[in-house]
């Protein structure tokens, strides 16, 4: 059989090839440019520059990643949960179509209408001030890091919800009817019979949220006010304006530092069911 | 059967409970369907405002100025919009090209080190990729690829490359095997099998496939802004620069039309692409 198999590896290869140069390689070279001078020495003196210059952000971009996925874990663990389990069938129909409305929107167009939206004089602020919450003058802007926050759970809410809505419809259903027929609440069975058993759907969702927010370059650009900013617009401005790769490939090696603990979970998870399957 | 008070006031209860619960669900859809609506309503007002400014809390002035200015047909509008269906209509061709191939050979499951080779064209979804464009950027720059149309769409196929195998290797699964073998018996050779038994069975996947690629590279921002600009101007990067400008009318404008294909692909796709079907990708 596997005589009969091997000649398909010739069709993967140009697939295999593309990824090869057009993402292994400048990976690659990425780590390598973060850690040697430009004669080809070892050092750490990019990362201690960019470490320097720009502690402040990157433990600024690790509480925005963490705030981010908190809040995507708890919203989307919600409406999963009542879609699964809601007895109002209207309800969770709405529901499963109304939160997938984010789901193929950019994330630049996203950024421009939070740009607009929460701006001082937004359509949300201006809302509060007819509904006499606010007056005029009381209202703030929410540019700045609430405004990340928010832009990126109102993107990734969808793509985080339909991981984990898929995850729980898969699941048998026979154990929640037997918990319901045994007196259970709602509630006790969305946290005792069914987190327990799609935790990793929730880990790969959030781990792959975490890759996205640190790879959008044009949401802190946008609704940040520069001072304390993201990771990915440091790096951009040491490009743009320095042509400086090598604190920029440092900043990036620091960015997959973070992701690697996460993808690396991510990765393994998949590589079990994959390894069970073949 | 007996309704002893007890039962009766505890029956009570539990319907009153329901009922809360009910009232509590609503006004949780109806506060995401807020937060949902808000910043896209916000969106379309502005594209149709010619003033606005604080503290009026509707434009003062409204019209369709800004669209005639869009439509211009020598305004940046359409060329950007050009340039985005080229090099997205380019990109759907050259993943396609390598993805179908790639796919079907990925459904053998007895295809040597599958576990690896689907790994590999996940990893690109694993890392942040701002890093890699900026370095693609700079590889680029010494083959005189930065700014030209062929540099973009090989960034973008790249991006695409990850979408267009998992979902074709899905399509492919879900072909009939035996089919296959039977075309092969009565002589077929494999490249007509393949193109008059297979590939007709795998299209839905495939054209989704296309779609979503297509998607993806309209709306790509990051590896454009390092690899494209200043010479190639996408939708993208023509939002971004007006917004940045403060020019929120064209932005907003431009924005609508990215939006447009965006919803009406998930409308159509939520049909196909249910999630319990979802969990099942990619094995």
């Amino acid at each position: 059989m596997r005589r009969t198999t091997s000649h398909f590896l010739w069709l993967i290869a140009p697939a295999a090839l593309m990824v090869g140069i057009f993402f292994l390689y400048p990976l690659c070279f990425s780590l390598y440019s973060a850690v040697t001078l430009d004669s080809g020495e070892l050092t750490l003196a990019h990362l201690n520059k960019a470490f320097e210059l720009y502690s402040k952000d990157i433990i600024f971009t690790i509480l925005i990643v963490l705030i981010c996925v908190a809040i995507l874990a708890v919203l989307s663990i919600t409406i999963a949960g009542i879609i699964t389990l809601s007895p109002f069938r209207t309800l969770s129909k709405t529901l499963g179509f109304l939160y997938r409305l984010p789901l193929f929107i950019p994330f630049i167009v996203t950024a421009q209408m939070m740009r607009t939206f929460l701006a001082k004089n937004g359509l949300m602020n201006n809302t509060f001030i007819a509904s006499g919450l606010l007056t005029p003058m009381e209202t703030v802007s929410f540019l700045g890091w609430s405004g990340i926050i928010i832009t990126f759970v109102w993107k990734q809410l969808a793509f985080s919800t339909l991981l984990i809505a898929g995850a729980m419809a898969a699941l048998d259903d026979s154990q929640i009817r037997a918990a319901r027929n045994l007196g259970a609440s709602r509630w006790r069975i969305l946290l005792q019979i069914i987190l327990p058993q799609i935790a990793p759907t929730i880990g790969v969702a959030m781990v792959l949220s975490t890759v996205t927010i640190m790879s959008v370059l044009s949401v802190p650009l946008m609704i940040g006010t520069g001072t304390p900013t993201m990771m990915t617009a440091d790096m951009a401005f040491r490009i743009n304006s320095y042509g400086d790769y090598h604190v920029a490939n440092a900043l990036g090696l620091v960015s997959y530092s973070i992701c690697a603990v996460l993808a690396w979970f991510y990765l393994r998870q998949n590589l079990k069911e994959k390894g069970a399957q073949s | 059967m007996i309704h002893s008070p007890i039962h009766l006031l505890t029956k009570r209860f539990n319907k009153r409970y329901f009922q809360a619960n009910f009232w509590l669900q609503c006004l949780f859809i109806l506060l995401l369907a807020l937060v949902l609506f808000g910043p896209i309503l916000n969106l379309l007002i502005w594209t149709i405002a010619e003033r606005w400014y604080f503290p009026h809390a509707l434009p003062t002035q409204w019209g369709l100025k800004y669209w005639h200015q869009v439509f211009n047909p020598y305004s940046d509008v359409s060329g950007s919009l050009f340039n985005s269906v080229f090099i997205a209509v380019l990109t759907v061709i050259v993943c396609l090209l390598v993805s179908v191939p790639a796919g079907y050979a990925l459904s053998k499951q007895t295809l040597p080190l599958r576990v690896f080779w689907m790994l590999l064209f996940l990893l690109p979804q694993a890392f942040p990729n701002l890093t890699v464009y900026i370095n693609i950027a700079r590889i680029f720059y010494d083959f005189g690829l930065n700014g030209t149309f062929l540099g973009v769409i090989i960034v973008h196929s790249v991006h695409g490359l990850m979408f267009s195998i998992w979902i074709s290797v899905a399509a492919f699964s879900t072909t009939d095997p035996m089919l296959e073998r039977a075309s092969r018996n009565l002589g077929a050779g494999p490249f007509y099998t393949f193109f008059h038994i297979v590939l007709p069975q795998a299209a839905p996947g495939i054209i989704a496939s296309a779609i979503f690629v297509f998607l993806e590279s309209l709306d790509e921002f990051t590896g454009t802004f390092f690899v494209g600009s200043p010479n190639i101007s996408t939708l993208p990067l023509l939002l971004y620069t007006a917004s940045m400008e403060g020019n929120y009318q064209i932005a907003s404008i431009t924005a609508l039309i990215l939006l447009v294909p965006s919803v009406l692909f998930m409308v159509i796709i939520t049909k196909f692409m249910r999630p319990d079907m979802l969990s099942k990708l990619g094995k």
